[in-house]
């Protein structure tokens, strides 16, 4: 299944629907990190609202899109983790590491429109 | 005849060239033949049992109209039970019954009481009818009293479970109304932690407050240990699961209240206190918090 | 592609080989948690529980089970998983349920992590054999 990835400004929208398998996960990664480069995009968010289980492997996924990501000089602002799934995933031990999360795609935005603007 | 002769059928009244019937035949017959002797006297066997309720000072929170009505329904299935030899029908019963009579305050003691009243009454109904014949007397108690004695088990089980139900409920509600986590501002929320947390109670902070954080939107949540009645590795593990739950919800969390004990048992955990956001007291979280938030700050003396 | 399920006396199977069937398990779990009436906050944890073990079996050993049974004694529901394989199986329990989950949340498999979501917790392996994990999470 493929996740829609939209481009507003200079930031790389993602939004994930519910059920992703793990070759889904992978392609989102590779996804991500060619239009990054493609559309010159400062930020990507991520929005995981849909998302209904989140586990090792979705966790680390999502780090490793971070990290490449950052690589090539842009951002990413995970989104929309449900409280029932935040709770499950520190239950197992899992953490963003280093990612920086927000509520939800609209306090996203405001992170990173807060962010550019210091920046410039 | 080269087939081994049950025991049972040396009990048999009938020729001897009557054909050998299985045990759980007899049984049946015989349990049949109670059955409708219940049936047919059921009025007064019902009457004699309610007395003796009365009389055992049993049920003392219900009227005598709904003794009666409950009496009858509880025969009937009781009989049921005895006809059918199945007890899903009495069990799914006794829970329905339980659900009715616990908020009226019945105890465990009477609904044992009662069943057992019954169970007697209707054995001594079968000691008169068969007195006669001490054999048929036999086979009628040999199956008459495990029936007796399941369904009086079945039933007694069936109370006590739905009460440990409502104990179970009832003490939800309770942990829900004591933990309260306030919203003090917009986007600010406060999670004043107070007593004694075992796993459940930490359960339940945690999930109301991530559920907090998604409602209010907060930005902030200053959680407040001072109240902590005991802080040992398994507590200070939740604190630690609900701050980094609380940061995936892109919450930042302020703790407050923790002592110089707290702080070492965080730290003998392998908790990273640098990474752990933490002051002296709530009243210096707020302030932290309002100032993360943007609002300004003035300090009391300041004011006016 | 249809996903086989066996039904067994009263157990249901889904079988595990690809990264499909480990959705499919964890979202067979989750509709009959919340069939039963668990709370979605349980529903999540049971459901994140199997991800877990169904991707064990993946990774571990290719193919395998993953079973779930229902039991209503005393009132109470109660569902139990159990995650079956026929791989290489486990050298050493101790180590695996040691909690070696670093936050970096990339060592092993994560079996500390399965058993605080769940309520019970049992691990059988033979090296060589197989592994089978059962699970019980009753509804609060």
């Amino acid at each position: 299944m493929e996740v829609p990835i939209l481009k507003q400004g200079e930031i790389l929208i993602a939004t994930v629907q519910a059920a992703l398998t793990d070759s889904d996960l992978l392609q989102l990664r590779r996804a991500l990190v060619e239009k990054v480069a493609k559309a010159r995009a400062r930020a990507i968010i991520i929005d995981l609202t849909a998302m209904d289980v989140m586990d090792s492997f979705a966790s680390r996924t999502m780090r490793e899109v971070a990290h490449m990501i950052r690589l090539r000089g842009a951002e990413t602002v995970i989104v929309g983790i449900q409280p029932d799934v935040a709770f499950a995933m520190v239950q197992l031990g899992l953490t963003m590491g280093g990612v920086t999360t927000a509520l939800d795609l609209e306090e996203g935005l405001e992170y990173l429109h807060r962010k550019f603007r210091t920046i410039l | 005849m080269a087939q081994p002769v049950a025991l049972d059928t040396l009990h048999a009244t009938g020729p001897t060239t009557s054909p050998i019937r299985s045990h759980s035949e007899l049984t049946a017959e015989v349990l049949h033949e109670l059955v409708q002797h219940l049936r047919q006297n059921r009025t007064q066997l019902r009457e004699e049992w309610a007395r003796r309720i009365t009389e055992a000072r049993l049920l003392t929170a219900m009227t005598k109209e709904e003794i009666f009505a409950e009496a009858t329904s509880v025969y009937d299935n009781y009989v049921e039970a005895l006809a059918t030899g199945t007890f899903e029908a009495l069990q799914a019963y006794s829970r329905n019954l339980s659900e009715r009579i616990i908020p009226r305050g019945v105890e465990t003691h009477e609904v044992v009481g009662i069943v057992l009243l019954l169970r007697d009454v209707l054995a001594r109904s079968l000691f008169s009818k068969y007195q006669a014949d001490f054999t048929k007397l036999d086979r009628i108690l040999d199956a008459y009293e495990p029936a007796a004695n399941r369904i009086a088990n079945t039933v007694a089980v069936g109370f006590v479970q739905e009460r440990e139900r409502v104990i179970r409920q009832q003490q939800e509600a309770i942990r829900e109304l004591s933990t309260p986590v306030l919203q003090v501002r917009e986007r600010l929320l406060i999670l004043p932690i107070i007593g004694v947390i075992d796993p459940q109670r930490a359960r339940q902070l945690t999930e109301q407050l991530l559920r907090g954080i998604r409602t209010n939107r907060a930005k902030v949540v200053v959680i407040d240990i001072t109240g902590v009645a005991a802080m040992d590795a398994s507590v200070a593990n939740h604190l630690v699961q609900t701050v980094e739950a609380s940061r995936l919800l892109g919450a930042t969390v302020i703790v407050t209240g923790l002592s110089p004990e707290i702080a070492q048992t965080l730290v003998n955990i392998g908790v990273d206190l640098g990474k752990m956001n933490t002051v002296g007291d709530l009243q210096g979280g707020i302030e932290q918090a309002e100032r993360l938030l943007g609002y300004k700050v003035i300090p009391q003396n300041e004011a006016n | 592609m249809e996903k086989s399920l066996g039904v067994v006396e009263n157990e249901i199977c889904v079988l595990i080989a690809t990264d499909q069937d480990v959705v499919a398990a964890r979202q067979q779990g989750r509709a009959i948690a919340l069939q039963l009436g668990f709370s979605a906050s349980d529903s999540t944890l049971l459901a994140t529980a199997i991800s877990e073990l169904a991707r064990n079996i993946v990774t571990y050993a290719g193919h395998g089970e993953i079973c779930f049974r229902v039991t209503q004694n005393s009132g109470r529901p109660s569902i139990t998983v159990t995650a079956r394989d026929s791989g290489p199986g486990i050298a050493s329990i101790e180590q695996a349920m040691r909690d070696g989950y670093s936050t970096s949340g990339s060592l092993g498999m994560g079996l500390p992590g399965v058993r605080r979501l769940v309520d019970e917790f049992e691990i059988t392996s033979v090296v060589g054999r197989g592994t089978t994990v059962t699970v019980r999470k009753w509804k609060s």
